[in-house]
């Protein structure tokens, strides 16, 4: 505690009986941060954990059901085909690419990039969630065939309304980036929806190594 | 009454008037919220456990047939676990936590507004329900095949399994928002060494929540897809497996009790140290102890299906789990006595409810290590033994410190005291009743005395002993009304509190009673465990935040070094609009699965809604145009920072 900064304290602020006491200034901290120094990274890493144990509760789910048949799929029905499934790994996986830019546009707080890679992830956000449609078509089994059908539907369901959600809200952000009032902390904003996009991306590789290749390989 | 010379208490207060009210995102006010709507949860789903101690005090007594015992009997678990137990525990969270480490609001306040309605949402479902004959009838548990469309073609197990999702949206949200303000707000001082041990049980608490309530919703969620849109999950004839619910469900349900009785052991931690005062001795062990509780508590699901036949090695595993979850817990308990056996300690009302605690958990205890042994549990398994075992407990570990605690924490929340004299009386009737309740009922289960029946016959002598259980039900309720008087008589002329009416050590007490809109005028920073104790009298304040908005100091999770400064939310309506969009798709999608596409429309916009800024200016950082950066990357040093 510096003399001056006790001096400083007295500015502005109630007075006690004995005149005021010694005090930490912090007038001169940043309105705000980036990643984990921000209240909101935190947000996004316990909403990683809440949605990140749902999966793999599914996942566990799909192999407790497995081992409670004798063949898998009960119904000898085929695995669904691989093409869709992996394209949608590989559109998601490059999606990360525009997603990375678009944080580091934001940490630059370089507006014209941040909006440039936001347009661009939303045209990945289109493509992978219009082949997820198709997978939903070319899964070979459906939800009231049998329990194999149903755990599978409802992991890709999972799944899907992560990648929905988060294509709605970054069309949102990016919404807020061409007209809204824009001030810096969106730009914080900007880069925790980059996290959370990771997340729900990189959870679609194990999944999908559950759907198209447990069936095949296990 | 404080002065307000910089409009700070203007900048954190709520408009008036009922709109203000419901637009609140103040920490105090959901806190009390939560304890208030908790405590009506208590009372509705006490007076249906005395409505089922009614219908068992004799032999084939005609008060409620089945049907309708069969709903309050599922109405009052499902309302003790998931609208009581667990809310009411998170609303002291809520209320406290910012409190007790100094800080000027709980992190993302709107959520915590959100979560509220929610949990409100939850409860008005499920009693609407009960009272539309409508309410859940296959236990608070529901398993299947008893709950699939097959059994049971009712709405009533699709109003629990919608009822779980609410109430868990609710939990959840509480949960994230408690770690983040324990983690990334507290006072500049308050090391991790220095945080208070009720403040670690919220967080040890809350990481529970996160990991184990998403197993409930999959387990609701499947259970609801079965019954609605045919899916197969816990149907055998179609390779599913009934089973597979109950792993999902006791994957949750069993560190749910953890969830329950840890935050009760961080109030029994705060309560002894203050009243024997002096320092809580063995911090370190007992905050381990927490720790570690929650890590064996998510390792003994399976000691809840132990009878249906379970693998040796697999029983052998969650046997020893279950026996080895002792060892923390013992430890808190040899903690708590050197506490008062170093200490002096004085018997005021809430020290009362503790020793009531001391002894009926630890006979809840020791049956319950009873009940890890596989060939014991086999066979007391579905009787009265187990209803005594864990209300025990439940009412041992949760509801003894919890009342301890309203006792305790009263006059900071009214600024008033309640009455001595009334607690002994609440105390006293309480306990015996309690004893002479539960007690009886492991003799019952011993003698083989089925639970989840509405009646039996009188060849079986069960009579005499359910009397005296349903008698001593009488001197509960009549325990839980003299609290309820006292909480109501003290609020108008109860001694005037003062800020630290029990001479406590921890921040909660530095602030005026009820705490200003701001909670600390001047935030505090702290140099020790128990700051009212042991700090020096000019330990520093921090001064330097803005008066004019909801400024808040943000620190380093580790050692707190200030970091920066961020500008809360205002008030907003938009939480209990989106609470609202979201409970009428949850409502509707028991009718029909489109409901969730129509339903996401408008909790989108109102999502939008909340989220859309107001204005460039209420963040205090730069508005556009931006001509550099001036927000601190994670790794760069903290700007403007004093030595």
């Amino acid at each position: 505690m510096t003399a001056p900064a006790a001096a400083a304290a007295m500015v502005g602020r109630p007075t006690r009986g004995d005149g005021g006491r010694a005090a930490i200034d912090v007038s001169g901290l940043a309105p705000g941060g980036f990643g984990h120094r921000g209240l909101m990274w935190w947000g996004t890493l316990g909403i990683v954990f809440i949605e990140g144990t749902a999966f793999a509760l599914t996942i566990a789910a799909y192999f407790y059901l497995r081992t409670r048949n004798a063949q898998w799929p009960p119904d000898a029905v085929a695995p669904p085909a691989l093409f869709w499934g992996t394209l949608n790994v590989a559109i998601q996986l490059a999606s990360g690419i525009p997603n990375h830019l678009a944080k580091k546009a934001a940490e630059h707080v370089d507006l014209r990039r941040v909006r440039l890679w936001l347009v661009v992830q939303l045209v990945f956000g289109v493509a992978f969630n219009a082949v997820r449609a198709v997978e939903f078509l070319n899964l070979n089994v459906l939800w009231n065939t049998d329990a194999y059908g149903s755990v599978v539907w409802l992991l890709l369901s999972l799944h899907t309304t992560h990648i929905l959600t988060d294509f709605l809200d970054t069309a949102v952000l990016a919404a807020l980036m061409f007209f809204g009032p824009i001030e810096e902390k969106r730009f914080v904003d900007v880069e925790e929806n980059a996290v959370y996009w990771y997340f729900v991306v990189a959870a679609w590789v194990p999944i999908y190594g559950v759907i198209y290749w447990a069936p095949r390989l296990i | 009454m404080l002065e307000d010379p910089t409009g700070l208490e203007r900048t954190w207060a709520d408009a008036p008037g009922a709109l203000g009210w419901l637009r609140s995102v103040d920490h105090k006010a959901i806190g009390r919220r939560y304890l208030a709507t908790a405590s009506v949860m208590f009372l509705f789903a006490g007076a249906l456990a005395a409505t089922m101690r009614l219908q068992l005090s004799r032999p084939e007594n005609p008060f409620i047939g089945p049907d309708l015992y069969d709903q309050i009997f599922a109405t009052h678990g499902t309302t003790m676990m998931f609208l009581f137990a667990v809310p009411v525990m998170q609303g002291f969270g809520i209320y406290f936590v910012p409190l007790m480490v100094g800080a000027r609001a709980i992190a993302f306040p709107r959520l915590v507004a959100f979560s509220y309605w929610m949990y409100l949402g939850g409860c008005i479902f499920l009693y609407l329900s009960l009272f539309l004959n409508t309410g859940p009838d296959v236990g608070w548990f529901s398993y299947p095949p008893l709950s699939e469309q097959l059994f049971s073609p009712t709405k009533r197990p699709d109003v629990w399994a919608q009822m779980i999702t609410w109430t868990e949206v609710a939990s959840l949200a509480v949960a994230v928002s408690i770690i983040t303000t324990a983690f990334k707000m507290r006072a500049p001082g308050m090391a991790l060494n220095r945080v208070p041990i009720f403040v670690w049980a919220q967080v040890v608490t809350s990481f529970m929540v996160i990991f184990a309530m998403p197993a409930v919703m999959m387990a609701s969620t499947a259970l609801i897809l079965d019954r609605l849109v045919s899916t197969h999950f816990f149907d055998v004839d179609r390779g599913g497996d009934a089973l597979l619910f109950q792993h999902l469900f006791w994957f949750f349900g069993h560190p749910e009790v953890y969830i329950i009785f840890i935050p009760g052991t961080g109030i029994v931690s705060t309560i002894v140290s203050t009243f024997s005062r002096r320092a809580m001795v063995g911090y370190l062990p007992v905050v381990l102890s927490l720790v570690s509780t929650a890590f064996i508590g998510f390792g003994l699901w399976v000691h809840h299906m132990f009878a249906t036949g379970v693998p040796q090695l697999g029983a052998s595993f969650f046997t020893a789990a279950s026996i080895m979850i002792a060892i923390p817990t013992g430890a808190q308990f040899f903690c708590w006595i050197a506490t008062m056996w170093s200490g002096r300690v004085e018997l005021k009302s809430p020290m009362l409810w503790l020793l009531g605690f001391f002894w009926v958990f630890l006979i809840g205890g020791l049956t319950g290590v009873m009940l890890a042994s596989v060939p014991l549990n086999v066979q007391l398994h579905d009787t009265f033994f187990v209803v005594a075992h864990f209300h025990y407990v439940l009412i041992g570990g949760a509801v003894f410190p919890l009342v301890a605690a309203i006792y305790y924490w009263y006059p900071k929340l009214v600024g008033r005291m309640m009455s001595e004299r009334l607690a002994a009386w609440a105390f006293g009737l309480f306990f015996v009743g309690f004893n002479v309740t539960f007690f009886p009922m492991h003799l019952l289960g011993l003698h083989g005395m089925p639970r989840r029946v509405y009646t039996y016959l009188p060849q079986t002598g069960w009579g005499p002993l359910n009397l005296l259980a349903s008698s001593g039900a009488l001197l509960m309720a009549a325990g839980v009304l003299t609290l309820m008087a006292d909480a109501v008589r003290a609020r108008r002329v109860g001694a005037l509190a003062g800020d630290d009416p029990w001479n406590a050590g921890t921040l909660e007490w530095a602030t005026a009673s009820p705490p200003p809109n701001s909670n600390f005028i001047e935030p505090p920073t702290v140099g020790s465990l128990d700051p009212l104790w042991e700090d020096p009298p000019d330990q520093p304040v921090v001064v330097g935040l803005r008066s004019d908005a909801r400024d808040v100091l943000v620190t380093h999770v580790l050692d707190t070094e200030p970091d920066h400064r961020t500008v809360f939310p205002d008030p907003s309506i938009w939480p209990l609009a989106t609470a609202i969009a979201t409970s009428a798709m949850f409502a509707g999608s028991i009718f029909t699965s489109w409901a969730v596409v129509y339903g996401s429309i408008p909790m989108f916009i109102a999502m939008v809604g909340w989220f859309w800024p107001k204005s460039p200016d209420e963040g205090g950082t730069q508005p556009w145009p931006i001509e550099h950066r001036t927000l601190p990357l994670p790794n760069e040093a903290p700007q403007g920072a004093m030595p």
